[in-house]
C-alpha cells in the first residue's frame, strides 16, 4: 500500500501542473501519452519501418545502412519458374510454408470450431456441474504453448506412453514426430487441444444468449430435436459463429510457438510455418536476412487485413439483416 | 416409482434420455482428454532417471528396491526370482552378463546363483524422485530463469494496469480533439499481430539498447489495445457525477483517477491481471528474439533451449516445465470462474 | 370473410365433445421441494374462455404450462378430450400456446414464424400457404407478412403470436399473460379482439391473468388461484355476487369490497340484525352502500373525497375507526369531518366467518 501512496505522491505534482498547463479539456492527453507512445514506438512506426526493410537488401540492421533495392525482395520470395511445382522456386521454403500454413489453417479451423460448437451445444444443456465441464476445457487455453508443446512431446516420444501403448497391443511403434505425415497431424491435434476450450466459451455464451421461450416456442410448434437445432439454435448464432471462425483463422494463420517447440518445423520443412519462415529468415539462419523476412511479414500483413476486414463485413451484414429490410 | 426411474432420475426431475447419457459420456471424454496428458507429465517428473528409462512405462513413479549386501560396494537391486520349483524367493542381483543373471540371498550371501533373466521380476517401491526438482536451483541457473519470468509477468502486469486504466480513463471520461482518432488508433494495433513486425521491433529495441534486458521485453507488450478496450467499456458505466462532484471538492484529475475511478474499476482491472499475467508467463515468440543470452533467458526460453540440449535429461526437462506451468494451474483452480466469465463477456464484444 | 368462415368451419366442425376438452385431476407440482401446485381439480368444456386469475407467485401460469406440458407434474393427471397426456410431450397435445414474451423467432420473417409448426408436422405448402394467409387475414397481418419481428410494433408481436396459435388449429388455446406487455390503450382494445376472436372460432381458451379487470370482462368462467390452490372456480357473477371466501371477496371487482370485522358494525342494529350467527367478517362492495337517515343505517365520518367523473369515492371511517370506502353517485357533496350515516341491502351484505369463509344467509 505504501509503495501504491508514493507512487501517487509521485505523479501527482506532474499532473497538477499538466492541469494547469493544458486546461481540463486538453489533459486527456496526458493520460493517454504513455500508453500512445508505447503503442506508436512498437507498433506503429514499425510497421513503417517493415516497408524499409522490404526495399532493401544487405544484411545490415540499421535501415541506414542498407541498400534500396526497390521490390527485389518480393520477387526473390514470389519467383517460380513452374508455380505448380514448388521445388522450381526460388524460395521454395517460402511456398511450402505458405502451402502447409493453408493447409493447416482450413482444417484445424474447420475441426477445432466443430467440436467447439458440439461442446458448447452439450454445455448448453441442463447438466450437472456446469462450471466444472467448462473449466476442463478451458484449462489447456491458460498453459503455455512451450508447456503444451512439451507435454505431447513426452507422449508421443519414441519411449513415450502412446508407442509403449501401441506395443502393448502387438503393435508397430510410430515415429510420430519424425514422419511428415504424423507430424503434420499432431500439430494440427495439438493445437486444437489448446485452444478448442477459449472459442467453447464464446460459443457457450452466445448460446446462452437465446432466449429459453423460444425452445419452447419450438417444442409447442413440434419441432424435433434436429430441426430446433437447424432452424432456431444455428441461425441465431450465426453471429457468434462468424466471429470464432474469423478468430480462429487469424490465429492458426499465426502459428508458431507450438510447433516451433513440438516439431521445430520438420521433419524437412513439413511442418513449417509461415511465420517459423520469418523467424528463420531474419534471425535463425546464419545470416540474417531482414529484407526477406520483412517482405514475408508484409505478404502475411496483407492476407490478415483482408481477413479482418472480411470479418467487419460481415459482421455488420449480418447486424443490418437483422434490423432492416 | 420402479428402481429404473429411481435410478435415472436426474436433479431436474426429469428421467435421464439417452441424449443425456451420451453428453455425459462425451464431457468424461473431455476430461480425459484434457487433463490426462498433464497428469502424465506430472507424474513422469517424480520419476527418477532410472524409472524413466524403464519401457513399458508404469503410471506411478517406482524404481527399484535394493539392499546392501556385505561384501558388496553398492547397494544391489532385489528381484523376486521364480525357482524351478514354482517358488518366488526375493534375491539380490550381483551382475549379469547377456541372458543370465548371479544373483545372491541376502540372507546367505556366499551362495550364488545363476538365473535366467526371464525367470526374474524387480521388486518396485514407490519413490518420489523429488531430487528432480531439487537439483534444477543446485545444478543448472533454474531460479534465475524463475525470477526473470516472475519479474517480467509482474512489472509488465503493473504497467498494463498502469498505461491502460490512464489511457482508458482519458477516452471514457474526456472528451478532446483528435480523441475518435486516438482510440481508432489504439483499436487498428488489435490487427497488427506481433508476429508481423518483428524485424523492426528488432530493431527499435536495440536501437533503445534493450537487447538481452528484460525491460526489451516488458515494454513492448505493455500498451494492450484489449485492456484499453476492455477498461474503456467499464469506466464508461462509472457515472460522471462522482467526477464532477470531486472537482468541486477541489480534488486534481490525477486524484479524481487514482482515488476514485480505479478503485470503481477494480473488477475490470482484475481481470485484465489475469489476463496480463498468462500473457506475459507464456510469452515465447518476442523474448525468442529479444533475449539471447542464456541468464536473461525465461522460463519459456529456458525449456525451448533445453529440450535442444538435454535431449536425454528428460527428468529435469518434465521437472522444470512442471513448475512452469504451477502457477497458471493454482490461479486457475482458484479464479476459473472469473476468467471464464471475463473471457466470455468480453468476446461477446 | 370466406377465408374465416372456412377456417371457423374447421374448428366447429369436430364434433361437439361428449367429454370435458380439458380435466385436471388432483393436480400437484414441486420446484425444489417446495409444493407450488397443491390438487388442482377443474374441468373446460368445448369452447369455453376459462381465465386463470390471482396474484403473483399464485402458479396460475405453473397451472397453464402443466396443461400444455412444458413442465412435468409431479401428481395427478392432466386429461385432454378424455384422454391422460401426462406421458404425451408438449408438441403432440394439441395445444397451442401465446407467450408472455410472444418468443418469437427473431431471424424468420412472420410468415416463417407462422408457417414453422405447420412445416414441422410436414403440412403440404400449398395448405400452409392457405391456412396462414388465412390467419394473417383475420388478425390483420397480410401486409406484414414478409417483415422480421424486430420491425413491428408491440401489437402486432403479439398478433403473430396469436396467428402463430391459430395456423395449428389447436385443441385448446393457451394465453399466457399476453396483454401484460402492452401499454393500457392497447391492452383495452386487444381484449375486445380477443373476445371476437374467441367468438368466431368457437375454440376453447385458457388465459392466464393477473388483472381481474381482464378475467371479467373476457371470461366464461373464472378460476381463482392463491398461493397454489384453486380458491373458486366459476362464472363473473358468481364470482362478484357470492365469493366463497374472504380473498376471492377481496380480490374480485373494483375497487375492493370493504372487508370489515362484525363487531365494526355493532352500533347499528339495523346491520347487526342482518348477519347470521358466527359472522366475523363483514363484507360490503363500496358501490352497493346508500347513504341514509342516522339510525336507519352505521354512522360514519368522513375522510377525504375523489372526484371520479361521474361517481365519488368516499374514504370514511366507522365509529370505531375502521376505515370503509364508498362510491356515490356525484349529486351528494360531502364535507370531510361531516358525520353521515350508511347502509346496504341484506343482498349485498356478505357475511365470512372466524376462517374467512363465506356463510349463508339465512334470509332475514
Amino acid at each position: 500500500m505504501t509503495l501504491l501512496a508514493f507512487l501517487f505522491n509521485l505523479l501527482e505534482p506532474a499532473f497538477r501542473l499538466g492541469q494547469r498547463l493544458l486546461g481540463l479539456k486538453r489533459l486527456g492527453w496526458l493520460f493517454v501519452a504513455p500508453n500512445l507512445l508505447v503503442i506508436g514506438v512498437f507498433c506503429l512506426v514499425p510497421i513503417v519501418i517493415n516497408v524499409l526493410y522490404a526495399t532493401t537488401g544487405g544484411v545490415n540492421l540499421l535501415p541506414s545502412q542498407r541498400t534500396f533495392t526497390g521490390l527485389e525482395n518480393f520477387q526473390i520470395l514470389f519467383e517460380c519458374r513452374d508455380y505448380s511445382d514448388i521445388s522450381t522456386c526460388r524460395k521454395d521454403v517460402f511456398w511450402r510454408a505458405i502451402f502447409n500454413t493453408l493447409q493447416f489453417s482450413v482444417i484445424q479451423v474447420a475441426l477445432m470450431v466443430f467440436f467447439a460448437l458440439l461442446t458448447a451445444l452439450v454445455l448448453n444443456r441442463k447438466i450437472i456441474g456446469r462450471g466444472f465441464w467448462r473449466g476442463v476445457f478451458f484449462y489447456p487455453v491458460l498453459l503455455s504453448p512451450v508447456v503444451v508443446a512439451l507435454i505431447w512431446k513426452w507422449l508421443l516420444q519414441r519411449n513415450g506412453v502412446f508407442n509403449a501403448t501401441l506395443i502393448a497391443f502387438d503393435w508397430q511403434p510410430i515415429e510420430w514426430l519424425t514422419q511428415a505425415r504424423p507430424a503434420f497431424f499432431w500439430t494440427v491435434f495439438v493445437s486444437i487441444w489448446a485452444h478448442m476450450g477459449f472459442y467453447t466459451l464464446i460459443l457457450l455464451a452466445g448460446l446462452q444468449a437465446i432466449p429459453r421461450d423460444l425452445y419452447e416456442a419450438a417444442a409447442m410448434d413440434r419441432a424435433s430435436p434436429w430441426r430446433t437445432l437447424m432452424r432456431v439454435t444455428l441461425p441465431l448464432l450465426m453471429p457468434n459463429l462468424v466471429v470464432v471462425l474469423v478468430l480462429a483463422a487469424i490465429r492458426a494463420i499465426q502459428i508458431f510457438d507450438e510447433v516451433f517447440v513440438l516439431t521445430g518445423g520438420g521433419p524437412g520443412s513439413a511442418t513449417t510455418f509461415i511465420v517459423q519462415f520469418i523467424y528463420q529468415t531474419g534471425f535463425a539462419e546464419q545470416i540474417h536476412l531482414y529484407g526477406l523476412a520483412a517482405a514475408a511479414s508484409l505478404a502475411l500483413a496483407a492476407f490478415l487485413v483482408l481477413l479482418t476486414l472480411a470479418q467487419l463485413r460481415l459482421t455488420r451484414a449480418d447486424e443490418m439483416g437483422a434490423k432492416g429490410r | 416409482m420402479s428402481v429404473m426411474t429411481f435410478l435415472l432420475r436426474t436433479r431436474g426431475t426429469r428421467r435421464l434420455h439417452w441424449t443425456d447419457v451420451l453428453c455425459y459420456l462425451y464431457l468424461s471424454l473431455g476430461v480425459v482428454v484434457m487433463f490426462a496428458p498433464v497428469l502424465w507429465l506430472v507424474m513422469s517428473s517424480l520419476k527418477s532417471e532410472a524409472a524413466l528409462a524403464q519401457f513399458p512405462p508404469t503410471f506411478l513413479p517406482y524404481t527399484q528396491k535394493s539392499i546392501i549386501v556385505p561384501g558388496n560396494d553398492k547397494p544391489l537391486p532385489l528381484f523376486s526370482v521364480t525357482t524351478d520349483d514354482g517358488q518366488h524367493k526375493v534375491m539380490a542381483q550381483v551382475s549379469r552378463i547377456g541372458i543370465m543373471a548371479t544373483l545372491v540371498d541376502p540372507a546367505a550371501p556366499e551362495t550364488r546363483v545363476k538365473v535366467n533373466i526371464n525367470q526374474r521380476e524387480p521388486i518396485n517401491e514407490l519413490n518420489f524422485a523429488w531430487n528432480n526438482f531439487k537439483d534444477l536451483f543446485d545444478k543448472f541457473t533454474f531460479g534465475t530463469y524463475l525470477w526473470n519470468s516472475v519479474f517480467i509477468t509482474v512489472v509488465a502486469t503493473a504497467l498494463t494496469l498502469l498505461f491502460n486504466s490512464m489511457a482508458a480513463f482519458a477516452l471514457s471520461k474526456y472528451q478532446f480533439k483528435g480523441q475518435k482518432t486516438v482510440f481508432l488508433l489504439i483499436i487498428a494495433t488489435l490487427m497488427i499481430p506481433p508476429t508481423i513486425i518483428l524485424v523492426p521491433v528488432f530493431l527499435v529495441i536495440n536501437q533503445v539498447g534493450l537487447l538481452n534486458s528484460l525491460w526489451g521485453v516488458i515494454l513492448p507488450a505493455v500498451a494492450t489495445p484489449t485492456g484499453v478496450f476492455l477498461l474503456r467499456q467499464y469506466m464508461l458505466t462509472i457515472p460522471d457525477e462522482l467526477l464532477e462532484a470531486a472537482r468541486m471538492d477541489h480534488a486534481s484529475e490525477w486524484r479524481i483517477y487514482w482515488r476514485i475511478v480505479l478503485p470503481l474499476s477494480a473488477p475490470a482491472l482484475a481481470v485484465l491481471a489475469i489476463f496480463s499475467v498468462m500473457w506475459r508467463w507464456n510469452d515465447f515468440l518476442l523474448p525468442l528474439i529479444v533475449l539471447s543470452k542464456n541468464e536473461s533467458f525465461t522460463l519459456q526460453l529456458a525449456l525451448n533451449s533445453f529440450q535442444g540440449e538435454l535431449n536425454t535429461q528428460w527428468h529435469y526437462l518434465l521437472a522444470m516445465t512442471v513448475i512452469t506451468l504451477l502457477p497458471i494451474t493454482l490461479v486457475f483452480a482458484f479464479l476459473q470462474r472469473h476468467i471464464t466469465t471475463g473471457i466470455a463477456s468480453a468476446g461477446v464484444k | 370473410m370466406s377465408n374465416n368462415i372456412t377456417l371457423q368451419q374447421q374448428i366447429l366442425d369436430q364434433q361437439v365433445k361428449l367429454v370435458a376438452t380439458l380435466e385436471l385431476r388432483s393436480l400437484q407440482k414441486t420446484f425444489d421441494r417446495t409444493r407450488v401446485i397443491h390438487d388442482a381439480s377443474l374441468t373446460v368444456e368445448h369452447g369455453e374462455f376459462v381465465v386463470f386469475v390471482g396474484p403473483s407467485g399464485c402458479g396460475k401460469s405453473t397451472l397453464l404450462r402443466l396443461i400444455a406440458g412444458l413442465d412435468t407434474l409431479t401428481g395427478g393427471s392432466v386429461l385432454i378430450d378424455g384422454q391422460e397426456v401426462n406421458a404425451i410431450s408438449a408438441a403432440d397435445r394439441g395445444c397451442a400456446m401465446v407467450f408472455q414474451s410472444y418468443a418469437l423467432y427473431p431471424h424468420m420473417t412472420v410468415y416463417a414464424n407462422m408457417a414453422f409448426g405447420l412445416e414441422n408436422a410436414k403440412v403440404p405448402r400449398a395448405d400452409i400457404d392457405r391456412k396462414v394467409n388465412e390467419a394473417a387475414t383475420m388478425l390483420r397481418l397480410d401486409h406484414l407478412l414478409q417483415r422480421r419481428p424486430t420491425q413491428l410494433s408491440g401489437g402486432q408481436r403479439q398478433r403473430v403470436a396469436i396467428g402463430r396459435a391459430i395456423v395449428r388449429n389447436p385443441k385448446i388455446f393457451l394465453f399466457d399473460e399476453p396483454l401484460s406487455n402492452l401499454d393500457a390503450e392497447l391492452r383495452v382494445s386487444m381484449r375486445t379482439e380477443l373476445r371476437d376472436m374467441h367468438h368466431r372460432l368457437g375454440a376453447t381458451m385458457i388465459y392466464v391473468t393477473h388483472d381481474q379487470v381482464e378475467a371479467m370482462t373476457m371470461a366464461d368462467k373464472i378460476v381463482v388461484l392463491r398461493e397454489g390452490r384453486i380458491e373458486q372456480i366459476g362464472t363473473p357473477e358468481a364470482l362478484y355476487k357470492r365469493p366463497c371466501n374472504m380473498f376471492v371477496a377481496g380480490f374480485i371487482g373494483s375497487p375492493r369490497m370493504n372487508l370489515i370485522p362484525a363487531s365494526a358494525l355493532a352500533s347499528s342494529v339495523a346491520m347487526a340484525r342482518v348477519l347470521p350467527p358466527n359472522t366475523e367478517h363483514v363484507g360490503v362492495r363500496p358501490e352497493h352502500w346508500s347513504l341514509c337517515e342516522p339510525g336507519q343505517g352505521v354512522s360514519i365520518t368522513i375522510r377525504a373525497s375523489e372526484y371520479l367523473g361521474a361517481q365519488r369515492l368516499i374514504h370514511a371511517e366507522l365509529p370505531d375507526h375502521t376505515r370503509v370506502e364508498l362510491l356515490i353517485n356525484d349529486d351528494i357533496e360531502l364535507t370531510p369531518g361531516s358525520v353521515n350515516a350508511i347502509k346496504a341491502e341484506a343482498l349485498h351484505i356478505h357475511a365470512f366467518d372466524a376462517n374467512g369463509h363465506r356463510i349463508e344467509e339465512t334470509v332475514a
